[in-house]
């Protein structure tokens, strides 16, 4: 921001040694332009243009058919469980680490993050080598009839793991920030633990903690690949949207596909849109490396 | 200090704030049995195909050729979005023009949109009666259902990493080194690939490991556009895929040994790169 000062008026009669020349100027604009509506926006655009090929009414029949339905529901549901799980994971952890001193500080936060560099379907893989038929549980799983692979539970575990980091990520950093003297000032005072946490800390954190719910809400219900390995893609039963979508896709029905499609990519310029809104106004209170 | 006779009779607690048991307790519960545990058994599931028998599983041509496929394409995705995601940090972080704020904001488009939607939309973009393919098609130019396609797509997905990275960076580097450049008599041309260039070196390494781990990792945007024909333009997690549908646990966990193995050099030497940086400033 401290360039666009110099634009001023008055100084724009001169180019300053610093200032690139025209041509250079209207060269990088162009291919920046060009590269992002190329490579980012064209296919937003076709994604609506396709789920609304044959008018509003057949995008409306694709999205409200039955396995369509089915496939949102077991979205939100697999999200209502695996969002609030991460959400209270992550205050416990940055509680944790940014508040009290133990050694090995440095290499938990490094674990925590670990889900992140992990391919989804590695994120699925191990799963399936746990609890699967020939994994480590998966005899006593048959005996005693309980389904965890190819069922609710395996999705919701495959969706923990691959938004794992979101929540505790962004409010570590934010709370080692703050310090814990708020915090020790109102133990002092004769608070108990929630009363400190809810009346000191929350009001603080209040917005990271958005932040955090909100990414990681969006990845949870568009997560494939951990999803696509746990699930067995039974129509109407154990596909999510994001399977939903290759289902329709590969049997040709581009129309079904894309109306799905462009369900999910609303949740994502919704989540986008909230996203830069957040980062705008509470800047200051959002943590500093939360661009990344 | 006058306070130090006090602490000695009064010494400290260690924590005045509660909860350090319960919350430290419950993430290491967390982490383990949902992250290590699962983990570990990826990582000692080929160890009953001994060495050889995990040799022979990941050093058949197929999957030896999935891997120099994501590997391969996933370093080449990263180069490019390392160079545009240069260009477009400069614009951004140094010009003004109309619907920059907007532009800024659509950079993060492949964070927010889910994989499975990128995918279907590059594989109807870029399909031979597709938008782009079309256009393509009659130079003799195929991407869709070749490698190339895996290439669109690694890039597609990579290019926030590498924007988001630079951006904090050159926006805190100061114009007076430039303006020193261009005193002692340097072009602007020179000044930016002499010594802007240099300086920004490493926040550019960053973003492109970034991109290229995403890159090989990545599953959802690929397969739509890639074809998957073995051999040809099969990505490794596909392969895994593959080796599950076909009960073929022990060959599935070693092509996923391999990638978690990469994934951890991968984070040793992002590591490494933060250092580096930390040292330069």
């Amino acid at each position: 921001m401290t360039n666009a000062n110099r634009d001023s008026a008055a100084a724009r009669r001169f180019l300053r040694p610093t200032d690139d020349p025209l041509w250079l100027k209207v060269l990088l604009i162009a291919a920046a332009l060009g590269f992002i509506a190329v490579l980012l926006l064209l296919p937003l655009v076709l994604v609506f243009k396709e789920a609304f090929a044959n008018g509003v009414a057949a995008f409306w029949a694709a999205i409200t058919e039955e396995d369509s339905l089915a496939a949102v529901k077991l979205s939100l549901m697999a999200a209502a469980i695996a969002v609030p799980l991460n959400t209270v994971f992550g205050i416990a952890a940055a509680w944790a680490i940014a508040k009290f001193d133990f050694p090995g500080k440095t290499f938990l936060v490094t674990l925590i993050d670990l889900p992140f560099s992990v391919s989804p379907v590695v994120s699925g893989l191990i799963y399936v080598l746990v609890f699967g038929a020939q994994g480590w549980f998966g005899r006593d799983l048959t005996d005693h009839n309980i389904h965890i692979l190819f069922a609710l539970p395996g999705i919701v575990l495959a969706t923990v793991f691959v938004t794992f980091p979101f929540v505790a990520r962004e409010l570590i950093p934010l709370m080692m920030d703050q310090g814990r003297d708020e915090e020790e000032a109102a133990a002092t005072l004769g608070a108990s633990g929630l009363a400190t946490f809810l009346r000191v800390t929350l009001p603080n954190i209040k917005w990271g903690l958005l932040y955090g719910i909100l990414l990681c809400n969006a990845r949870a219900l568009g997560e494939f690949g951990a999803v696509s390995v746990v699930s067995g893609h039974i129509r109407g039963q154990t596909n999510t949207m994001p399977l939903h979508i290759e289902l329709l896709y590969n049997n040709y029905d581009y129309v079904g596909a894309f109306a799905v499609a462009a369900l999910l990519a609303m949740l994502g310029l919704i989540t986008l849109a909230l996203k830069s809104l957040l980062e705008w106004r509470y800047a200051d209170e959002l943590a500093a490396a939360h661009r990344h | 200090m006058s306070a130090i006779g006090l602490k000695f009779s009064l010494p400290r607690p260690r924590h005045v704030l509660p909860g350090f048991n319960l919350s430290l307790g419950f993430t290491l519960f967390y982490l383990t049995s949902l992250v290590l545990v699962p983990l570990l058994a990826l990582v000692l599931r080929p160890l009953s195909l001994g060495l050889d028998g995990f040799w022979t599983a990941i050093s058949t041509p197929r999957v030896l050729a999935s891997l120099r496929l994501s590997f391969g394409m996933a370093f080449l995705a990263a180069i490019i979005d390392a160079v545009f995601g240069f260009i477009i940090t400069w614009v951004l972080v140094r010009y003004r023009f109309p619907g920059k704020s907007l532009l800024d904001a659509v950079i993060d488009l492949p964070f927010a949109l889910p994989t499975a939607v990128a995918g279907i939309a590059l594989s109807t973009l870029y399909a031979p009666n597709g938008w782009i393919g079309s256009l393509l098609i009659e130079h003799g130019i195929r991407i869709a259902y070749t490698p190339w396609g895996v290439l669109v797509a690694m890039t597609f997905i990579g290019l926030p990493f590498t924007v988001r990275t630079l951006q904090p960076v050159l926006s805190e580097l100061g114009l007076e080194i430039e303006e020193a450049a261009a005193t002692l008599g340097a072009t602007r041309i020179q000044t930016i690939s002499r010594v802007v260039v240099p300086m920004l070196m490493p926040a550019i390494l960053t973003g492109a490991a970034m991109a290229f781990a995403r890159g090989v990792g990545e599953y959802g945007s690929v397969i739509f556009i890639a074809g998957n024909i073995p051999a040809v333009s099969e990505i490794a997690p596909l392969l895994i895929v593959t080796k599950l549908e076909q009960y073929d646990y022990a060959g599935a966990a070693a092509i996923g040994v391999v990638m978690l193995a990469t994934s951890f050099v991968m984070l040793l030497a992002l590591n490494g790169l933060q250092s580096w940086a930390a040292k330069r400033r």
